[in-house]
């Protein structure tokens, strides 16, 4: 039970351990465990969002009384390596008209952004590839910056519909960001830390889904507006604006925005989970394996939604953010914070 | 603050909507000149699906013809193909057996369904509720497996011929017809519950792209497009052509004139097109499905012209004959291609967004605005 539970930080130890016996100093031991923190960190981008993919494709077809893919692999599972494969064979057009540099620059920009937010999340009891003091303050921090990427692609591309995605993105993702970061605010004021791993662990008792559910509601509002999904995906509504910021990208370019995408649900899921539904913590079963169940519950919820509801209207999406989003959250904070004074008091 | 609103240029910027893109269903192409999101201007270009079905018809005799009808509207073809055999009926004068009348309303009002269907399908894929498109079209299916039971095709029904009908029914298609019925008012009401409810929906189509009744007039508007914008005409109420006349039905009619409108203006019509096929199956008369019409159909001299309503409007075919066994002259009157004229006029100041939801609850099809 101890092994499994520990299996990856024991990994982690022993290559550590054989680097020091082989000879090697502690800054270079350092240097080559954040390159195999970085491959494994790739490894759950890559295995995540072929996993999403499938959950994607096979619960939409549940819901919408379609097969779905079923010829591939057992269920299907074996589809979107086969896509990933012909993503990778295909031609990478580059427009005569485009920006070339930020045309090329902006799906590695994005997708790095990615990763570096796959670094932060607590996969388990002391599993973090970077566990810092201001986990959360540079979760936001990261996450936003890849608007610029969007609006990178969209500028580049030198194509009106890509425009229009892009400056879509950039009123959307910044005016969403707000709401998000106060909806986490309530928690961060409640556990008074910013580190994610003792988030997770001042939530023994009671989650604090219980003690702050109308953050949890603007923080799943917020991140489906953050993640382009359906009711909020303005930026490439494909019957508007034929695929918005990604219109003009083929091949592989195409793949790292379409991947981002899907690992960007994967951690917005699991930042959920940590902030609001005690994170890796849970009885008998190992808790990394808590993590995974409780962020691809999650997932489903967000799929859920995201098949259910039509696309909003720009203006009125706007206007639902500055005018209840915000005031809301600004208040859940102001209650939040008058309770806790209340209850120290006592 | 001033300073910089002062510096801040603006520029217009047209853009292609079309003739290849998502939602235009077909090739339609809109030039809109745009101000941000904002539309300005927009013009409609069409002719990109010609077929030259109207010279195709002039060295054709009468009763090919029949069997490219559907073709033009190829999401309603049993009602195109109607519209034609009664206006050649018409000209030569065939008077056709009740049973045929019978048989043509049971067909011609299952194809109406499944062409509203398609309305309320394509408007979801349009504003993105995915899940109800596929409800919209899974419906849509059981309705052209019926059609295939009687016509032998899904799309293409030729099953209208000059003076009757080309097949009886077979025997299993009432109990079919009756299941699918039943399965259509439970689609109906999962479509209902899903989305005409829906916040997010109602903002997206209420209070789109409204026309008023006397502007819905002015255009010439047909079809439930113009009882969508309050005004209760239906060729098959006032001017009851076939047998409409025998069976008890309401023409709804709403009032707001916006996408919302015409789109519960179709589940509406679904409704009351299920209420004749229902009674038409009840009161089904014994007899020849078919006049008697001379094997070559030669027309005498002369010229004709006669509508139907059709699933998107008012439906006309204008025939002149120099009495040989073909037309010398086919004009179609087709609804779709007025109904488009109206754009132009409602889409200034509207927002992207909205043009789309405005195209999609118009119902347009290609294959019949270019012919």
């Amino acid at each position: 039970m101890e092994l499994i539970n520990n299996i990856f930080i024991s990994g982690a130890n022993l290559i550590r351990n054989i680097l020091h016996w082989i000879g090697f100093g502690d800054v270079f031991t350092n240097l080559i465990m954040s390159v195999v923190y970085f491959v494994a960190i790739a490894a759950v981008v890559t295995f995540n969002i072929i996993i999403i993919l499938w959950i994607d494709r096979r619960v939409s077809s549940f819901f919408q009384e379609r097969l779905g893919p079923n010829r591939v692999g057992p269920f299907g599972l074996l589809q979107s390596m086969v896509d990933a494969a012909k993503l990778i064979g295909k031609e990478s057009i580059i427009p005569d008209a485009v920006d070339k540099v930020v045309y090329k620059a902006a799906p590695i920009f994005i997708f790095t952004v990615t990763m570096m937010l796959y670094a932060l999340l607590p996969y388990g009891q002391g599993m973090s590839a970077v566990n810092i003091n201001v986990g959360i303050l540079c979760f936001a921090a990261i996450s936003s910056t890849s608007t610029i990427a969007i609006l990178m692609a969209g500028w580049g591309s030198n194509n009106k519909y890509s425009l229009i995605g892009g400056m879509r993105t950039v009123a959307q993702v910044i005016s969403y960001e707000i709401p998000l970061c106060f909806s986490m605010l309530g928690v961060v004021m409640i556990a008074g830390t910013l580190n994610l791993n003792e988030i997770v662990l001042s939530q023994g008792k009671v989650w604090y889904v219980f003690l702050q559910p109308v953050a949890f509601v603007i923080f799943i509002i917020s991140a489906l507006a953050e993640l382009n999904k359906s009711p909020f995906d303005m930026m490439e509504a494909e019957q508007e604006i034929v695929a918005g910021y990604h219109t003009e990208y083929t091949g592989m370019r195409f793949a790292l925005f379409f991947m981002a995408e899907y690992a960007n649900l994967f951690v917005l899921a699991g930042l959920g989970v940590t902030l609001f539904f005690g994170g890796w913590d849970g009885p008998f079963l190992p808790s990394w394996m808590w993590f995974m169940i409780k962020t691809y519950l999650m997932i489903l919820f967000l799929e859920w939604v995201r098949w259910t509801l039509p696309r909003a209207r720009v203006d009125k999406m706007m206007q639902f953010n500055w005018k209840v989003l915000i005031p809301i959250s600004i208040a859940n904070i102001f209650v939040t914070g008058i309770i806790i004074k209340l209850f120290h008091i006592i | 603050m001033a300073l910089m609103e002062e510096n801040f240029e603006t520029q217009e910027y047209k853009i292609n909507l079309g003739p290849a893109h998502p939602s235009t269903h077909g090739v339609f192409r809109a030039v809109l000149t745009l101000n941000g999101e904002e539309i300005i201007k927009s013009e409609n270009h069409i002719g990109y699906l010609h077929r030259g079905i109207e010279k195709l018809a002039e060295s054709r005799t009468y009763a090919q013809f029949a069997a490219l009808t559907p073709r033009i509207d190829y999401l309603a073809g049993a009602l195109n193909n109607w519209g034609y055999v009664v206006t050649v009926e018409k000209l030569m004068e065939i008077e056709v057996p009740e049973r045929a009348e019978y048989l043509r309303v049971i067909i011609g009002e299952l194809q109406r369904i499944a062409s509203h269907l398609i309305l309320i399908s394509s408007t979801c894929i349009d504003l993105n509720a995915t899940t109800a498109w596929m409800y919209g079209f899974s419906a849509r299916e059981g309705i052209l497996d019926l059609l295939e039971m009687v016509t032998g095709s899904r799309m293409m029904p030729a099953y209208y011929t000059i003076g009757g009908v080309m097949d009886d029914l077979p025997l299993e298609f009432i109990p079919a017809a009756k299941k699918v019925i039943a399965d259509l008012n439970d689609r109906l009401n999962d479509v209902d519950g899903m989305i005409s409810g829906n916040e997010i929906f109602l903002s997206r189509t209420k209070g789109v792209g409204v026309i008023t009744p006397e502007k819905a007039i002015e255009f010439g508007i047909t079809g439930p497009n113009l009882r969508a914008a309050g005004n209760a005409y239906d060729l098959r109420k006032i001017a009851p052509y076939s047998v409409y006349d025998k069976f008890d039905f309401d023409v709804p009619v709403l009032k707001d004139g916006d996408c919302f409108a015409r789109f519960s203006m179709r589940i509406l019509e679904i409704r009351q097109s299920i209420r004749i096929i229902e009674q038409a199956i009840a009161s089904l008369p014994e007899g020849p499905i078919t006049a008697k019409v001379p094997k070559i159909i030669k027309p005498p001299i002369g010229e004709v012209y006669n509508q139907i309503e059709s699933a998107k409007g008012i439906l006309g075919y204008y025939i002149v004959s120099d009495g040989s066994t073909k037309p010398y002259r086919l004009h179609v009157h087709s609804p779709s291609f007025v109904n488009i004229g109206i754009f132009p006029e409602i889409a200034v100041g509207m927002y992207v967004q909205d043009f789309i939801a405005t195209l999609a609850s118009f119902d347009i099809c290609l294959g019949e605005i270019d012919r």
